[in-house]
């Protein structure tokens, strides 16, 4: 049965793809909501952040070598050009933004001179010397970022939606596993 | 119907909304989470542009307390609060500090004498990396429980614009809708503030947790006591603007300043959500360790420009406690820190050549 495997991403995968799709989707609300608050939450929402983005580090590299060791399942090839680009475009710039949010946030409380703690005594080495110059450019970066992943993800959705809705041309059930 | 091919307009056009629907209503949690939707929710945002619209904005600078000196020296446990908390703090060993000496005005201009409170923030670097950063006042009680109060209280003193001060009966409804400001104001009538930095007393206000070896937990408060006996600030202290800074030189170049941390342990009954309420005197204190500082470093020359003392920033041994001032504290902090430091960072762009 060698199939399956060009219809379907594989397990390892569709897994991943949704947990991090719920823990990222997770963060990103954490994220603006600390940031926006002064009640009590804020100060376990921010011990919460800092561990959870490392894990999604984590996370993020094992998802690349899943990605770069199995075959993926191909586009349909009616699909448009144009929806075909978008699609890669668009993945890969999830990708670098898996990535880069994490890095950037552990990047932006190295410079800003605070200690990286993930838990009360679990503490990770900074990733550059203090500096308010390049805390002053990351801050705001890892802002920036929030609003174009949160963005992406949400057009990575609706167009997973229309696949799945509209064309039901097997894009949506390739992540989804299901035979619909 | 499971080819798409013969899905009706209208079917499809029903699935679309879906879709359309579902995305707003994701799209719509994220900006009420991030407080778009709600302009009268209190975000440290809006608490930060009430008070740059009462003081203006001194770019650059802290949002509050703004004038103020570099200290560095050096921390020493003696063991006595060990059983209380595991923080290697407490042990018998020097600690680097790096602290700040500053007065209450959000104005880096403004003289020393300006407004009555000081106050005293401190990082100890600890051995293994962590930190204990605390920012501390030379008051009683906190002027406020709540970070709602001190809103409010930013809402009520803007400056009447006929008199350049705030309305004495918008200020006088203020303090009567809020009942918690009435220990700090009870308390400040028959206060004097000390004749320097070096003979005050700095207390956190706000409760904290020990947590000892065993995982035991003991609500604490806690001061930075010092050695000089307390001297009323006089008339003739007030002939230099910067009385405090050079004072304080002064008493550098002669020699150190020491202080001691005082712990106060909570009794069960004793309040740790409200800083405006005091504990009583008979709490056991213990003297945890002695603060030794050596040198003042002006502020835009020292390492302290660029700390924001979060008081929430913690080692391993203690916690923050049930407090709402402190969640509040540490985001107002760090959203001051993050417009400074880009105001420094712009301005020292700009002045390139």
């Amino acid at each position: 049965m060698k199939s399956p495997a060009t219809h379907y991403f594989h397990p390892l995968a569709r897994s991943l793809h949704w947990s991090m799709a719920v823990l990222i989707i997770a963060m990103l609300f954490i994220g603006v909501g600390m940031v926006a608050s002064v009640s009590p939450h804020h100060a376990w929402l921010v011990a919460l952040h800092k561990p959870l983005g490392i894990a999604l580090l984590g996370l993020a590299m094992l998802r690349l070598i899943v990605r770069l060791t199995h075959s993926t399942p191909p586009l349909p090839t009616d699909l448009p050009g144009w929806q075909k680009l978008a699609a890669k475009l668009s993945h890969y710039l999830l990708y670098v933004l898996m990535f880069a949010q994490p890095l950037v946030g552990w990047a932006m409380l190295s410079a800003g001179g605070y200690p990286i703690m993930l838990g009360s005594s679990l503490q990770l080495p900074p990733l550059l010397a203090q500096n308010i110059q390049s805390y002053a450019l990351l801050r705001p970066t890892h802002t920036w970022l929030a609003y174009l992943f949160f963005a992406t993800i949400l057009v990575h959705a609706a167009a997973g939606l229309f696949h799945g809705l509209i064309r039901r041309d097997g894009v949506f059930t390739s992540m989804t596993g299901s035979r619909h | 119907m499971t080819d798409s091919n013969r899905t009706g307009f209208g079917n499809t056009a029903a699935r679309l909304l879906t879709i359309g629907g579902l995305i707003s209503a994701v799209a719509s949690a994220f900006a009420w989470t991030a407080g778009w939707l709600d302009p009268t929710r209190l975000t440290p945002q809006r608490l930060i542009d009430q008070v740059e619209h009462n003081i203006g904005v001194h770019a650059g600078y802290r949002r509050a307390h703004a004038k103020g000196m570099c200290v560095t020296g050096y921390f020493e446990g003696n063991g006595q609060a060990s059983a209380y908390s595991r923080a290697s703090v407490f042990t018998a060993e020097r600690i680097p500090v790096l602290g700040r000496f500053a007065t209450a005005n959000g104005n880096p201009h403004s003289t020393d004498d300006s407004v009555p409170v000081r106050s005293l923030a401190l990082r100890f670097d600890l051995p293994d990396g962590q930190q204990w950063r605390t920012a501390m006042n030379a008051i009683a009680v906190a002027p406020f429980a709540t970070p709602q109060t001190f809103y409010d209280q930013a809402v009520a003193s803007r400056p009447d614009p006929a008199t350049g001060k705030p309305d004495p009966a918008v200020m006088q409804a203020f303090f009567d809708a809020h009942p918690d400001t009435l220990p700090f104001r009870t308390w400040i009538k028959s206060f004097t503030p000390s004749s320097s930095w070096a003979n005050g007393t700095y207390n956190g206000l706000d409760a904290f947790r020990l947590l000892n070896a065993q995982g035991n937990s003991q609500a604490v408060r806690w001061s930075m006591v010092s050695e000089l006996p307390y001297a009323p600030l006089a008339d003739t202290d007030k002939t230099d603007p910067d009385f405090l800074h050079r004072d304080l030189q002064r008493r550098l170049n002669q020699g150190e300043l020491r202080f001691h941390l005082i712990l106060t342990l909570a009794a069960a009954s004793d309040p740790t959500n409200n800083a405006t309420l005091a504990w009583p005197a008979e709490r056991q204190q213990i003297d945890a360790g002695t603060l030794v500082l050596q040198q003042a470093i002006s502020q835009d020359e020292g390492a302290c420009r660029d700390v924001n003392y979060d008081p929430t920033i913690l080692p391993d041994g203690i916690a923050t406690s049930d407090d709402p001032l402190l969640g509040a504290r540490s985001a107002v902090y760090s959203e001051s820190f993050n417009r400074r430091t880009f105001e420094n960072a712009s301005a020292s762009t700009s002045t390139r050549p």
